[in-house]
C-alpha cells in the first residue's frame, strides 16, 4: 500500500505550494495528476488514500483528478513509436526490438490545481503569521 | 470574493522523497562513497548475497550496510556476523525504504563511525518486487535481484523494478539442475524491458559468478572515486 506514502508526500508539496499564496486561503476543488501506465501506482487506491487524508484537513472535500498516460515507446531501430505490452514482451511490434527508449508511461505528476482564494480573516492572518515564523512547518531535508 | 484559479505545478508526486534523496546523496558525494541500493523480492537471496560478497569485498574496501526489514533484526545479525557495521532500519508497516528512513539510518551510523572512512554503503531494501522501484534512497545505483525459482515471467510482471535497475542478478543459478526453468528466457526477458543494465549469473552457495558480480561492484566504487575527486566530474546519478 505504497499509495498512502506517495498521498504523504503530495500532501507535503501541496503545503508547500499553500505557503505561496499566503496570507490569502486557497481553497482546493481539485488536484489534477498524471500517473502513467509504467509505473506502481493504482490510481483509485491513491484516490481513496486522499479522500482519507484530506478528511479534517485544510483540503478536505478537494478531489484528486488523475490523467493516466500510456506506455509509448520509440523502436530503438527504425524510431517508430509503438504501445509495449507485456504480452508482446515489451518489444516493438515493427522491428521486433526490446524496449529501449520510453517516450511516455513513467509520469508521475502533480499538473495543476484548481482553487480559488478568500481573503482572510484576522484570526487566519495571524495564524499564518505564526507559521510562516515556524520554519518547522515548511518541508525541509532532514539533516543527517 | 472567489475566483476560480489554476496553478500548474509540474511538479514530481513524489518531490518532497526526491528532495530528501538528493540531499542523502550530496552526502555520500561529499563523504566520496558509493551507495547501492539492492532490492528483490523476499527470499532471492539478498542477504545470502551480501554475506558472501562484504566478506571477499571487505579485504580491500570499507563498507557498512543498512538493512531495511518490516518486522525483525535476523538480516541485520547475520550481516553483522561478517564483522561490517549494519544498523537495521524496522520499516513497520511500510513495504519499502524511503529517503527519510535511510537519512535516520545514517545517523545511527554516525554515531558508530566516520562515513567519510567507508568506500561503499550498501542499502537492503525490504523484500518486495513493487514500490522499492519508485522511492529513490539517495543511491548511485540500484541493484536488482532475481532467483531462478522465481520463474521467467517476472521481469516481464514487475518490469519497473527491472527497468529501474542498473544491475541485475540472477541469483541461485546452483539450483538449475532441479528446475524446469530456461535461464536464457529469464535474461531475454530482463533485457527485453531494459536492454542497457548488466545482467549477471550468480550463487552465493556455489560461488558461481560472484567474481564478475564483485569486479561490476569494485568498478562503480572506482568511478563514484573519480568522479567526486576535488575538480573532478560532476556526482554519478542513476540514469
Amino acid at each position: 500500500m505504497h499509495e498512502v506514502d506517495m498521498t504523504k508526500c503530495l500532501l507535503l508539496s501541496m503545503q508547500e505550494w499553500s505557503q505561496q499564496h499566503a496570507p490569502q486561503r486557497p481553497s482546493v476543488q481539485r488536484v489534477h495528476l498524471q500517473v502513467g501506465t509504467f509505473t506502481c501506482v493504482e490510481p483509485d487506491q491513491l484516490v481513496f488514500t486522499w479522500r482519507a487524508a484530506v478528511k479534517g484537513s485544510w483540503l478536505d472535500g478537494s478531489e484528486l483528478a488523475i490523467e493516466s498516460i500510456p506506455l509509448v515507446g520509440r523502436c530503438v531501430c527504425c524510431s517508430s513509436t509503438y504501445l509495449p505490452s507485456a504480452e508482446a514482451g515489451y518489444r516493438s511490434p515493427c522491428c521486433d526490438q526490446p524496449m529501449e527508449e520510453i517516450v511516455s508511461g513513467r509520469e508521475l505528476k502533480i499538473r495543476s490545481v484548481d482553487y480559488s482564494l478568500s481573503e482572510p480573516s484576522p484570526a487566519d492572518t495571524r495564524r499564518l503569521e505564526s507559521r510562516r515564523t515556524d520554519s518547522s512547518l515548511t518541508p525541509q531535508p532532514v539533516e543527517i | 470574493m472567489h475566483m476560480p484559479l489554476e496553478d500548474t505545478l509540474g511538479l514530481n508526486l513524489l518531490a518532497a522523497n526526491d528532495h530528501q534523496a538528493d540531499h542523502n546523496r550530496e552526502h555520500f558525494d561529499a563523504w566520496r562513497l558509493l551507495c547501492l541500493n539492492v532490492m528483490s523480492s523476499p527470499g532471492a537471496g539478498k542477504t545470502s548475497l551480501l554475506e558472501q560478497t562484504l566478506t571477499v569485498l571487505s579485504a580491500d574496501l570499507a563498507m557498512a550496510v543498512l538493512e531495511g526489514d518490516m518486522t525483525t533484526q535476523l538480516d541485520a545479525e547475520r550481516l553483522e556476523a561478517v564483522g561490517v557495521p549494519v544498523v537495521p532500519i524496522t520499516t513497520g508497516r511500510a513495504c519499502h525504504l524511503d529517503a527519510a528512513m535511510v537519512s535516520g539510518g545514517l545517523k545511527l551510523l554516525r554515531q558508530r563511525l566516520d562515513p567519510a572512512s567507508l568506500d561503499l554503503l550498501w542499502v537492503e531494501n525490504v523484500g518486495n518486487l513493487v514500490c522499492p522501484a519508485e522511492f529513490a534512497v539517495g543511491e548511485h545505483r540500484k541493484v536488482a535481484l532475481l532467483s531462478v525459482t522465481e520463474g521467467d515471467d517476472k521481469p516481464l510482471k514487475y518490469p519497473v523494478m527491472f527497468r529501474e535497475a542498473d544491475c541485475v542478478l540472477i541469483t541461485k543459478t546452483d539450483l538449475l539442475p532441479y528446475l524446469p526453468v530456461d535461464i536464457d528466457k529469464i535474461e531475454t526477458h530482463i533485457r527485453q524491458v531494459n536492454p542497457r543494465c548488466t545482467v549477471l549469473r550468480v550463487s552465493a552457495s556455489s560461488g558461481e559468478g560472484l567474481e564478475a558480480w564483485h569486479r561490476w561492484v569494485r568498478l562503480q566504487v572506482q568511478q563514484q572515486l573519480v568522479r567526486t575527486a576535488p575538480g573532478g566530474a560532476p556526482a554519478l546519478v542513476t540514469a
